[in-house]
């Protein structure tokens, strides 16, 4: 008697099925990529008793255990209860695994726990989105950096959430030593100049990095108490059109960027085409059919923005067109 | 002879005294150090005991109170200059014994090395001080081998616990200005105070003696200044570093009119020994770091007959490239011994 698997209910429970008959591979995702060393552990134990033993580091900031057997799919649900529970992830039956796969994990660099670049916790706010967001099957990829270097590579993802600061300067402490000044220029974008022996800081330049802050050996520039961000929308990879996220908002707060996140499934929900293979339709797509300007409407629906946020009045996209 | 009050009448206290002071003290800034979600304990005015820390060492020194980092010496116009008025109140400045020995050190630069410094001294001449004290040592301070961790020379020295606080108050003035406050002698609790002070450190340093001009070719000076990136915060954190450079500020408005300030220099910065003509004499971080060693346990002592460095340990403590200048110093005297 052959194997009968239902494959879709499979995936959609973070299994893959894999090109070995029979073999597949169980995802186990890490939101922000932050967790307690015990859980290594735990991966082990599955790998060594369902699976050949190996793990893949994923993508995403997740383990994928490789060789398992489908059938002992339910089996490996028990084993991963802890590991879902330890990482603090909505689940609606204990037990059962993981209940979608549509949504990707969050991931994150590892931000200001131990970054000095790190304008935020960048896991912390993986995680406050996490718990917002999932259990989803619409697939959206939301990913977190800590400042502009951008080491997260939150371009390419639908959301991308890039930590600015708002550099404070107070004269009465600065000593013309020019330490912002050549930092700014050497690893930033060079939005800093002297006159009269005080610092000028080019507003439009500046994109909130807070080297001019790390640099300052007086503490004349410091952090805004208020923490701001950049958010890049519809960044994508695939077969289509590639391209990088384009900016939507900048100097917005963490209040909005989730509200904006919150809308937009509303808006797929509006909006997604009934006939997208596998129910699935990339939002970068549906937005590039339905236009910026209505995905705009809905997405600021509600939103209560800072009098400092800009927003950009409309966005263009470019990339690579392999469809065209 | 000292006197135990509850925290709430000292509070009291401080809050009236400061119709006639400004008090300075360390004030934890939450959020301003380097980093994200960091802070920073420096000098500022306070308004209450509640705003002080008198835990954790601070970051930077108490000498911004008397030595701000820009300060305006003279505003001119055409013609004239006018020199900012002073403050009309006293100041009372909160500091712990490393910082009070460092005073002295200040005391020589800017009083006793030539002519007296007319805005050092105004300030200095309405300043107080108050000497809180260290329940144990921090981390890279050595105020014990360099004799800092005792003073005795305080104006008022204060302990403050979570409901009392405990005062000894040597200066008459200040205890007059304390009991015009409200310092009800007969009512508090005479009690005997004295100053807890540190007695061992986690670091030991141990000066060298035989330094002199030829310790100019010693490699350590290159070995440490090939790691050195010349920001600075050494110097600025130091509580006996004094250099300030001069700045010309041509109003932008009306070029006749400006100012001329002082603001803080470092031996450390590309610029300190640059002069007209377009000399500079230290142009390595190895000569730079060798000056400033040899200045704070060589040169100083041999005019004023003590070392500068007090011990505090905080430019150990801030070096973003972590250069241990107490390490430096001790290897330099394990030298003494070859």
């Amino acid at each position: 008697m052959g194997l009968d698997i239902n494959t879709k209910k499979a995936k959609k429970n973070a299994f893959r099925i894999s090109k070995e008959r029979g073999i597949g591979a169980s995802r186990i995702r890490v939101p922000g990529g932050y967790l307690k060393a015990e859980i290594l552990g735990m991966v082990q134990e599955i790998a060594e008793k369902y699976g050949n033993g190996i793990v893949h580091l994923t993508t995403r900031q997740g383990f994928e255990i490789e060789g398992i057997r489908l059938e002992d799919m339910d089996a490996i649900n028990q084993m991963l209860q802890p590991i879902i529970e330890l990482l603090d992830i909505n689940q609606p039956e204990k037990g059962a695994g993981y209940s979608s796969s549509g949504t990707r994990n969050i991931t994150a660099c590892i931000g200001n726990n131990v970054c000095p670049f790190a304008n935020y916790n960048t896991t912390a706010f993986a995680k406050r989105v996490e718990k917002e967001i999932f259990p989803n099957d619409l697939h959206f990829k939301v990913a977190f950096t800590g400042c502009p270097n951008d080491c997260g590579k939150v371009r390419l993802h639908d959301f991308g959430i890039i930590g600015m600061t708002m550099p404070r300067y107070d004269p009465g402490r600065c000593v013309s030593c020019q330490a912002c000044v050549k930092g700014c220029k050497g690893l930033s974008v060079d939005a800093l100049r002297m006159e009269n022996d005080k610092i000028i800081r080019d507003e439009e330049k500046c994109v909130g990095c807070g080297v001019c802050i790390t640099k300052c050996p007086t503490r004349a520039f410091t952090r805004s108490r208020q923490k701001y961000y950049r958010l890049t929308l519809m960044g994508r990879t695939g077969k289509k059109n590639p391209r990088l996220g384009e900016d939507f908002l900048i100097w917005a707060d963490e209040d909005s960027i989730v509200k904006i996140i919150l809308n937009t499934y509303r808006f797929v929900k509006e909006y997604m085409n009934p006939g997208a293979p596998g129910g699935k339709e990339h939002i970068g797509y549906i937005i590039d059919r339905v236009g910026f300007e209505e995905y705009k409407k809905w997405a600021l629906e509600g939103v209560e923005l800072l009098p400092e946020t800009k927003v950009k009045e409309c966005v263009y996209w470019s990339g690579i067109h392999f469809d065209r | 002879m000292g006197y135990q009050l509850p925290r709430k009448t000292a509070d009291t206290l401080f809050c009236r005294l400061r119709e006639h002071y400004e008090i300075f003290a360390p004030k934890l800034f939450a959020g301003d150090g380097c980093f994200s979600d960091t802070d920073v304990i420096r000098y500022d005015k306070v308004s209450s005991l509640d705003e002080i820390e008198f835990d954790r060492r601070s970051d930077y020194s108490f000498k911004e109170a008397l030595f701000a980092v820009n300060e305006t010496l003279f505003y001119f116009t055409e013609n004239e200059t006018t020199i900012p008025s002073c403050t009309d109140k006293k100041l009372l400045i909160f500091l712990k014994s490393c910082d009070l020995h460092a005073l002295k050190r200040l005391d020589a630069i800017y009083l006793e090395n030539g002519p007296e410094d007319f805005y050092y001294k105004r300030l200095r001449e309405k300043a107080c001080f108050v000497l809180m004290d260290c329940g144990e040592t921090c981390d890279t301070g050595f105020c014990a081998g360099m004799g800092t961790n005792r003073s005795d020379n305080y104006d008022l020295y204060l302990k403050c616990g979570e409901e009392t606080v405990w005062i000894d108050c040597p200066s008459e003035e200040l205890l007059s200005d304390l009991k015009e406050a409200g310092l009800n002698e007969a009512g508090e609790t005479a009690c005997a105070v004295t100053p807890n002070y540190v007695t061992q450190n986690k670091e030991t340093v141990t000066l060298p003696k035989k330094l002199s001009v030829e310790s100019f070719d010693n490699p350590l000076w290159e070995a440490y200044g090939s790691r050195c990136i010349g920001c600075g915060r050494c110097n600025f954190v130091c509580p006996t570093c004094t250099c300030f450079t001069m700045q010309d500020i041509h109003y932008r408005d009306n070029e006749n009119v400006g100012e001329r300030r002082r603001v803080w220099a470092s031996c450390q910065v590309d610029g300190y020994t640059d002069i007209a003509g377009g000399g500079s004499f230290r142009q390595k971080q190895s000569d730079r770091l060798r000056f400033k060693v040899m200045h704070k346990i060589y040169d100083f002592e041999k005019r004023f007959g003590y070392p500068m460095c007090v011990g505090c340990g905080r430019c150990d403590a801030v070096c973003p490239e972590y250069i241990s200048y107490a390490n430096l110093v001790n290897q330099l005297a394990e030298e003494d011994a070859k």
